[in-house]
């Protein structure tokens, strides 16, 4: 799977914007992520979950910072993000179908957040990139 | 079997409340056939589905989400027996559509990102929460004929 130049494109120029307001939307989405699946709490048993914990911002911060890292290197996602994908195969060990969440519940966000720019369009080259994301973090777990 | 508290079931009744379902169904179909292109082949007699913008301004495909989303109306109405509810749909959908049951969850899913978009900071997480519940709930329910 790979991004069209449109695709590209399109994913560029939401995360300009989102990145004006980085740590509100990856706290969002984490919080979206406890409260509809709430069995991804398995991995966090050392954090306080609740909505306003500075433990939640600064992990949804750092989380969304990995997907400027990502954005940024668009035309080589996989060098990007070589030491996450490692920490989440050999360290982490997060089951592969909670990337699926997360992306989920990301897209959810930038949905509210930016509702007449989430266009079709953009929520198709988002999910597609998100779902390459999800590729690359698994791509080294066996 | 889904359960819903009494506080999910009147989140989700408050918000269905200011859904226009006519809108939102016909996006909500036409996003899942633009972000999941493989879905279109259930939907070969619609005509021009060639782009994203012939999708979402395609009028069987506004037709046929609002009729998809008026579903939901039921389901809602319903909370408690959403297999009874949809136990004619689920039939229809597994023995003659043939829809692989992945679908229903790829759909509820739009349907959660078409909500969010159209109710912004209302959609809180906890709001999200209990909606998740009722497309997974409505999803079980379509795929229950198939086992």
């Amino acid at each position: 799977m790979s991004l069209t130049k449109s695709e590209r494109a399109v994913i560029m120029s939401i995360w300009d914007k989102m990145s004006t307001q980085a740590d509100a939307i990856g706290t969002e989405t984490l919080e979206r992520l406890f409260s509809s699946y709430l069995q991804t709490k398995t991995y966090f048993p050392h954090f306080d979950l609740h909505p306003g914990s500075p433990q939640l911002r600064e992990h949804g911060s750092k989380v969304v910072a990995a997907l400027g890292d990502a954005v940024k290197n668009i035309n080589n996602v996989e060098v990007a993000l070589t030491r996450l994908s490692e920490l989440h195969a050999y360290i982490l060990r997060v089951d592969p179908v909670n990337f699926k969440l997360l992306s989920h519940c990301l897209l959810v966000t930038l949905a509210a957040h930016f509702p007449a720019d989430f266009t079709a369009e953009v929520h198709a080259a988002w999910d597609k990139f998100m779902s390459l994301v999800s590729s690359i973090l698994t791509e080294k777990y066996r | 079997m889904v359960h819903f508290t009494s506080e999910e079931k009147s989140i989700v009744s408050a918000l269905w409340g200011k859904v226009n379902v006519e809108e939102m169904g016909g996006e909500t179909l036409g996003r899942l056939l633009v972000v999941y292109p493989w879905t279109q082949r259930f939907f070969d007699s619609f005509g021009n589905l060639s782009s994203p913008s012939a999708i979402m301004g395609n009028p069987k495909v506004k037709a046929h989400g609002k009729k998809v989303l008026t579903s939901f109306g039921e389901a809602i109405k319903n909370l408690d027996n959403l297999k009874g509810t949809f136990a004619k749909l689920s039939e229809l959908h597994c023995d003659k559509l043939h829809v692989d049951p992945e679908n229903f969850r790829l759909l509820g899913n739009v349907l959660v990102i078409v909500l969010a978009t159209h109710f912004g900071k209302e959609f809180t997480p906890d709001v999200q929460s209990a909606w998740q519940k009722l497309v997974s709930g409505v999803a079980i329910a379509l795929a229950h004929k198939y086992h």
